[in-house]
């Protein structure tokens, strides 16, 4: 009874014997949240929190610029603001401009950057405001875009899609996403063990100014300081004397008293010793010899002690404050380093790198203001290069840094970099490719599954399993199916619903705030403390702040003061028992995610909680003032007992998750039950469902893609879940539903093809439109020519436009509506043959010769045209885009998809006649073979099917969600209400024969996704051709007519076989033939019955060679190498 | 001896009358009463027994479906008018598509697809088909073949739309295309011809296209008389039904008698109407009453201890049939135009059989 008592707390027994309450609609949360949070909302708060504070705190890093020429002369800036997006119609005239107006006219949709400056002019002091010194791409609906704030009517005035979830940039005419990136976690300690099974720990430390990385290694039971400015590892005693701690007591008393560690730590100051090290002076020395010499360009040259001294101030640890050479803290952190080491020695509890605590996701913002401070500084110093040259020149007019403040650094800088994906930071070390990439606008689902992606740092060649397995620490956090196949697998990984990555905060008040709460100051201690069982460290973002006793109490007070919203609800504070540490965070990018906080074994959020949030009273962010829902990070969850359900509650539970399907992303969530799938069929789905043709958005006819594919009639799923709810997948689907039998049907079913019913496809079922874009830009040149557009040129006898020039106006430029065929102009564009200035002197031909460069249509079917836009772009020259259209109905060979992973190619198509129907007359639109099911084993399908098929007949739709959707029981039970069988299985009779089929068929409606692979895009034969310039042989691949490569293996066949014309006529005949002229006396090649080397032609003789073989023969010789041909009769 | 003979006798007569519906799979699908196959039956064909079995009984007929029952006859013949019906009965559908303007959001493509699929009220009994050799694009139809049709529609502001509306019926004129703005433009003497038929869309309220303010459609369309069937021609539109299918009429056996809460369950196991609950002494006994009603969705066999005292069959040569008509012609004279279909075709094999010396 006493244990009872003990394990139920104060609860009575009638609080016990209560059936566990369950928030109804809890799930209805997500919604609130997503409407706050979003799904790319950390890409848009990372660029808001960029564009508003980090780049003022950039500014301030760097307001000054000073010249050595003038030390009067002086250039400081005042403030620094990104303004709203706009375009240059002429000199200085500017007017606002939308995102899809910078879509179509390949624009970039940026903000000038303004500064206000204050500077001298000779003796003057100038102040100027609002000086544009760059343009910054300006991120969709993020604070600067004209979006923010607007309703769906005037998004639809804008040409913008509502649904459209933004976060993604509009370089030259093109979207762009800034991937999330993954990295490991900056300033922290990281205790590994190497190769060799020796247990180190090293540091990454990052600064606004510096980027070092500190490691610490044993070798032989010594300890060293491994970095790269110090040219060999340094014995970490002589670091500590060289940083002022001398006496070989205080370094051990820092390190630890315990007997074992002392033990550990002697040979280290043994080695010390032997050294001859006691001062802070020797030790100095002793590393100054050891710096590694960094080119200094100017500055008053140091001492090696010197050196050493700033290097031990500024370059290792550098994220730990050094103030005027007091070395305390740095101390104490190494000495921790170093007791980390030998605790981990003992038990071999070393850190695991992949663990998502320890990872930091770099966004946008982030990433953007490393580029923007690094263009800014070059500005700077190119400012200042300026001033040293031309202040000691003696000009008429004094001065002006403002004439020489060019614009076009910055603007290109970030326009380079977003558009290329190429990263590389000389400052930072950082030379990253692919950082962009285009937004995938394939379906509404391709584009928001872009914006949720992360990608890993780690390289994709090396063969780990570590870095790419599943973690358990990104349960919720990170979605657990959604990876790419094959080389990218598990290192690009996908957010889930409900996670959130935190923005940088101000650590000041938290510092303040923890003394306050009895953190007792590092450096106030002697260091002895340090290692007392009574008392925990307590780290702040990887700086130790000091040390706590009673460290429940800090972590309970603090996690009260952030319900109560004291502080961010970002900040998470967490304890490690193994380390005996308090953590603490407050930087950026760490993942997230909100939880109901649990309190005495009942959830904080009531039914009427939820019922004012479905009535509007309240908010998501109200839940989170008033301290019913938080944010917990990695660190801290690992710190939290959490219920996945409200029965599972026991009394040592802090919180409760909202919804177990959040943890799946946005692909994934589109799965009707996928826990009923086999694992890797869910992913199989995440990777095809962005290759789903369907609706991209609703501003998609106003769009000029190069490639739309867009479905004629979508529809929503039968089965939804409430993610599809959530994301609108609902209002732009990308599939059909399709009714399914599963059966075997004439053969054409074998390997996952489909057999189609021809009425459905008559009907519409499948039918999609393919959208391509021509362009075409009208150039001005130097010589004052320009390209010029002529009218269609008319046939002579019958004066009409010659059948190339038939569907072009009279202004030379196709009309909407028309057919084009192969081969036919498009845009009758002419260009001026001389387009260089021509050289002085010569005379200027009166009238310019025109050359015919018309943009014509390639294609092997036909298009027609949608829509012509003129425009110009941004250097002012003519723009035509062109949109084509297609339309297509399925055919044999085109992709289908269900949402389970099952593709399949459509193998047959069948007339409705012959196909099976059921009792009420319903024939399949699909057929699928039922061997797609057992070695797959995607359930989930099946109970679509039949939740679908219920939901048919009831009129209404069924849900699968995740972890819970309507139950197969129930679903079965309506089956039965309206006649049909309980298993879903229907009597069938054949239409071929009449008969009814021997056994019961699975039917019912399934959704299918058409993908984006189709045979026309595919198809490829080629008789006579193209060949490249330099073998002669056939060009390569479809895009080119390239031929059909008769490859290695294929060659064996026939070697094997003994085919041997075959092989010649396929290799060289029908490749590369040449007939060549070789001289028999000397072997050398010859030209035209004449040897050139014997200077005759009586031993020449003529032969076919493949034109490699001949090119190979030259290139050798131009190497110096003579190959010679023996020529023989074969009848010798 | 006898009373084995009688029970095969009966197992017999089963599997050839019966399709048998088991609880993994159909038994008996296949038609097994060919001449020779079965000792002691005479299974040649005799037009007096055909005759003798045969009949068509119409339980249902409105304008647009038509239920009846064909009773005595193989289903590879039922099929037969099955699919005749599907595929090879001419029909009248938009064929040629002139998109004069289209200014719509709507795809020239997808929309002429669209009007294509509208049901044409129109009788192909008295259109011929049209030539099949090379057409040219312009290629008006003759008034033997061809039915022209137009739609002509403008949207424009609606003036007298109150101020805060928004809703687009309210606010724009012509927002919606129905296929009732198609009209029917005659063709030579079509107009006398056809004066009290009434050609155009078979249902008034097709929506076509969405408009606003500003565009238009200006379209042409001929129709042309075709089938399903045709080689190169064929299409969906060209089906004058809806569907046309049939089920087997439906046979639940009660083996042994059932009773009290069990026939509860029994009854609970069919579609309404098929088991009634009869008062026998006192107790509740089930009759099976009407079994044509069942769905055959086999819940019985679900029920361990039911599932073995009834027999679920269904009548191998009672086809219930249902045709329900796109609307351009009554479900019934469509089915006589399918029996017509068939008849031709028999002639012209008979043709062609005698055509042919055999050796």
């Amino acid at each position: 009874m006493e244990l009872l008592g003990e394990e139920f707390g104060d609860l009575s027994p009638q609080e016990l014997a209560a059936p566990v309450s369950t928030v109804a609609d809890k799930w209805k949360l997500l919604p609130a949240f997503l409407k706050v949070k979003g799904l790319v909302k950390q890409h848009i708060d990372s660029f808001n929190y960029f564009i508003n504070v980090e780049i003022k705190k950039i500014m301030k890093a760097n307001e000054k610029i000073t010249s050595d020429a003038d030390p009067m002369w002086y250039l400081k800036y005042l403030n620094i603001y990104v303004g709203m997006p706009d375009v240059e119609e002429s000199f200085n005239v500017s007017r606002p401009v939308s995102p899809h107006e910078c879509r179509l006219r390949d624009m970039t949709y940026s903000a000038p950057i303004t500064v206000d400056i204050e500077y001298t002019r000779g003796s003057q002091r100038i102040i100027r405001n609002a000086l544009p010194i760059g343009r910054m791409p300006i991120m969709l609906r993020s604070s600067n875009c004209v979006l923010t704030g607007k309703t769906p009517m005037e998004f639809s005035k804008l040409n913008e899609c509502p649904l459209d979830p933004g976060g993604y940039f509009i370089v030259k005419g093109q979207e762009k996403v800034i991937l999330i990136q993954e990295q490991l976690s900056k300033n922290r300690i990281i205790v590994e063990q190497d190769r060799k099974g020796a247990v180190g720990a090293s540091v990454t430390s990052s600064t606004h100014e510096k980027k070092s990385r500190t490691n610490m290694i044993v070798k032989q039971g010594r300890f060293y300081l491994r970095h790269n400015t110090l040219s060999e590892d340094a014995p970490i005693a002589i670091i500590f004397k060289g940083m002022g701690v001398e006496s070989d007591q205080e370094i051990v008393q820092m390190i630890g008293t315990e007997e074992h560690v002392m033990a550990s730590f002697a040979p280290s100051l043994e080695e010390c010793q032997k050294a001859q090290i006691f001062t802070q002076t020797q030790a100095l020395r002793y590393l100054g010899n050891k710096v590694r010499r960094q080119r200094m360009w100017g500055g008053p040259k140091k001492t090696k002690m010197e050196e050493a001294r700033e290097l031990l101030a500024s370059l290792i640890l550098t994220h730990v404050p050094v103030k005027e050479f007091n070395f305390r803290a740095k101390c104490i952190y190494l000495a921790v380093m170093v007791r980390r080491v030998i605790l981990a020695q003992g038990d071999n509890k070393v850190d695991d790198r992949d663990y998502y605590g320890n990872k930091r996701l770099e966004l946008a913002g982030q990433l953007l203001s490393l580029l923007f401070e690094d263009l800014f500084k070059k500005f700077n110093s190119e400012l200042k290069k300026i001033a040293d040259q031309i202040i000691p020149k003696q000009r008429a007019a004094q001065f002006d840094v403002v004439k020489h403040m060019r614009q076009d650094q910055i603007t290109n800088g970030m326009v380079n970099a977003i558009s290329t994906g190429n990263w590389s930071l000389k400052r930072f070390k950082m030379d990253r490719q692919g950082v962009t990439q285009v937004l995938s606008r394939l379906s509404f689902i391709s584009a928001l599954g872009m914006m949720t992606r992360i990608s890993s740092q780690f390289e994709k060649t090396r063969k780990v399993s570590g870095p790419r397995s599943l973690q358990p620490s990104q349960w919720g956090m990170l979605c657990p199916s959604d990876t790419p196949e094959g080389e990218a697998c598990g290192l690009v990984k996908n957010l889930a619903l409900m996670t959130h990555i935190t923005t940088d905060m101000e650590d000041g008040p938290i510092i303040k705030l923890a003394f306050n709460l009895g953190v007792e100051d590092v450096n106030l201690l002697c260091g002895e403390e340090l290692s007392y069982p009574s008392v925990f460290l307590v780290f702040l973002n990887g700086n130790i702040l000091g040390v706590i006793r009673d460290h429940p109490k800090l972590v309970n007070t603090f996690r009260l003061m952030r319900r109560a919203g004291f502080i961010n609800e970002f900040v998470s504070i967490s304890t490690n028992l193994t380390d005996r540490c308090v953590y603490i965070s407050s930087d950026g990018g760490r993942l997230c995610r909100p939880y109901i906080i649990v309190k005495k074994g009942v959830p904080m959020v009531k039914n009427k909680h939820i019922e004012d949030l479905s009535q509007g009273y309240r908010t998501f962010e109200d839940f989170l003032h008033e301290g019913l829902v938080e944010y917990l990070d990695v660190n801290e969850e690992n710190d939290c007992q959490i219920a996945l359900y409200e029965h599972m509650i026991n009394k040592d539970t802090t919180h409760l998750e909202i919804e177990p399907f959040t943890l799946l992303g946005v692909c994934a969530g589109l799965i009707p039950y996928p826990h009923h799938n086999q694992s890797p069929r869910n992913t199989y789905q995440c990777a095809m469902g962005k290759q789903a043709m369907g609706t991209i958005g609703y501003n998609q006819r106003n769009r000029i893609d190069t490639l739309m594919y867009l479905l004629a009639y979508p529809q929503r799923p039968m089965v939804k879940t409430k993610t599809i709810e959530l994301i609108d997948f609902e209002k732009l689907p990308a599939g059909q539903n399709a009714t399914v039998a599963v059966m075997s049907y004439s053969g054409y079913d074998i390997e996952d093809a489909l057999v189609l019913n021809k009425a459905s496809l008559d009907r519409g079922f499948g039918r999609c439109l393919v959208y391509k874009n021509a362009k075409c830009i009208l150039r001005r040149y130097t010589n004052q020519t320009f390209d010029k557009v002529m009218g269609p040129m008319l046939d002579a006898a019958t004066r009409k436009p010659i059948w190339r020039h038939s569907i072009l106006d009279a202004d030379g430029i196709c009309s909407p509506g028309e057919r084009v065929e192969n081969k036919q102009v498009l845009v009758n564009k002419s260009m001026p043959t001389v387009t260089q200035t021509p050289l002085e002197g010569s005379a200027q031909p009166g009238q310019p010769q025109y050359r015919d460069v018309p943009i014509s249509y390639k294609g092997s079917t036909d298009s027609y045209i949608e829509k012509v836009m003129i425009s110009s772009n941004a250097e002012d020259a003519f723009l035509i885009k062109i949109l084509l259209r297609q339309t297509r109905r399925p055919e044999i060979g085109d992709k289908f998809s269900s949402r389970h992973g099952q593709k399949g190619v459509c193998g047959l198509i069948v007339p409705q006649e012959d196909m099976p129907f059921c009792d009420t007359g319903i024939c399949p639109d699909i057929i699928m073979n039922p061997h797609g099911y057992p070695s797959r084993m995607t359930v989930g399908k099946l109970i679509e099917l039949l939740a679908g098929k219920a939901g048919v007949l009831d009129g209404r739709f069924h849900y699968g969600t995740a972890f819970g959707g309507s139950k197969v029981k129930d679903v079965c039970e309506d089956l039965i209400r309206y006649g049909y069988n309980y298993q879903g299985k229907d009597y069938v009779t054949s239409g071929i024969t009449g008969e009814p089929l021997e056994a019961y068929i699975y039917f019912g409606p399934v959704y299918y996704q058409k993908l984006k692979h189709m045979v026309l895009d595919k198809m490829h034969a080629r008789a006579r051709g193209p060949r490249a310039v330099l073998t002669r042989q056939p060009t390569e691949g479809r895009s080119r007519d390239g031929g059909l490569r008769l490859g290695e293996m294929e060659r064996d066949c026939l070697i094997g076989y003994g085919a041997s014309m075959l092989l010649l006529e396929r290799l060289m005949i029908s490749s590369d033939a040449f007939e060549v002229d070789v001289c028999g006396q000397c072997g050398l090649l010859g030209y035209s019955g004449w040897c050139h080397y014997c200077k005759s032609s009586c031993h020449v003789s003529s032969l076919r060679i493949p034109y490699a073989c001949k090119l190979l023969f030259q290139e050798l010789q131009s190497m110096n190498i003579i190959p010679r041909l023996k020529l023989s009769r074969y009848n010798e | 001896m006898r009373s084995i003979m009688a029970a095969s006798m009966k197992n017999v007569e089963e599997i050839r009358t019966r399709v048998i519906l088991g609880e993994f799979g159909v038994k008996n699908t296949h038609t097994t009463d060919f001449p020779g196959n079965y000792p002691g039956y005479d299974d040649a064909w005799s037009m007096q027994k055909f005759q003798q079995n045969f009949r068509i009984d119409v339980v249902h007929l409105d304008d647009s479906s038509m239920e009846f029952d064909m009773v005595g006859i193989d289903a590879a013949i039922a099929n037969a008018f099955r699919r005749i019906l599907l595929a090879e009965v001419p029909t009248m559908a938009i064929e040629k598509v002139f998109i004069y303007n289209n200014t719509s959001i709507v795809q020239d493509e997808v929309l002429a697809h669209r009007l294509g699929l509208i049901p044409i009220r129109a009788d192909p009994r008295l259109f011929e088909y049209r030539n099949t050799g090379e057409e040219s694009a312009e290629d008006q139809g003759s008034e033997i073949d061809t039915i022209q049709l137009q739609l002509k529609v403008k949207c424009s502001r609606n003036p007298r739309a109150s101020k805060d509306s928004s809703d687009p019926r309210e606010l724009y004129l012509n927002s919606m295309v129905y296929s009732r703005d198609i009209q029917w433009v005659p063709v030579g003497n079509q107009a006398d011809v056809f004066a009290d038929c009434r050609i155009g869309p078979v249902h008034d309220d097709i929506l076509i296209a969405q408009l606003r303010p500003g565009q238009e459609l200006d379209i042409t369309m001929h129709c042309v008389k075709e089938s399903v069937g045709a080689a190169g021609k064929d299409h969906a539109k060209f089906s004058p039904v809806a569907t046309a299918s049939y089920r087997l009429l439906p046979e639940i056996t009660i083996l042994e008698p059932v009773e009290g809460e069990k026939a509860e369950r029994l009854k609970r196991c069919f579609s309404r109407g098929v088991i009634d609950l009869e008062d026998v002494d006192g107790r509740k006994v089930a009759k099976v009453v009407n079994s044509r009603l069942d769905t055959c969705s086999r819940e019985v066999l679900r029920h361990a201890d039911l599932k073995n005292l009834v027999k679920l069959g269904r009548v191998r040569d009672h086809f219930i049939f249902t045709v329900e008509s796109t609307g351009i012609l009554p479900p019934d004279v469509l089915v006589t135009e399918a029996i017509k279909v068939l008849m031709a075709k028999c002639q012209r094999f008979l043709q062609e059989l005698d055509s042919t010396d055999m050796d």
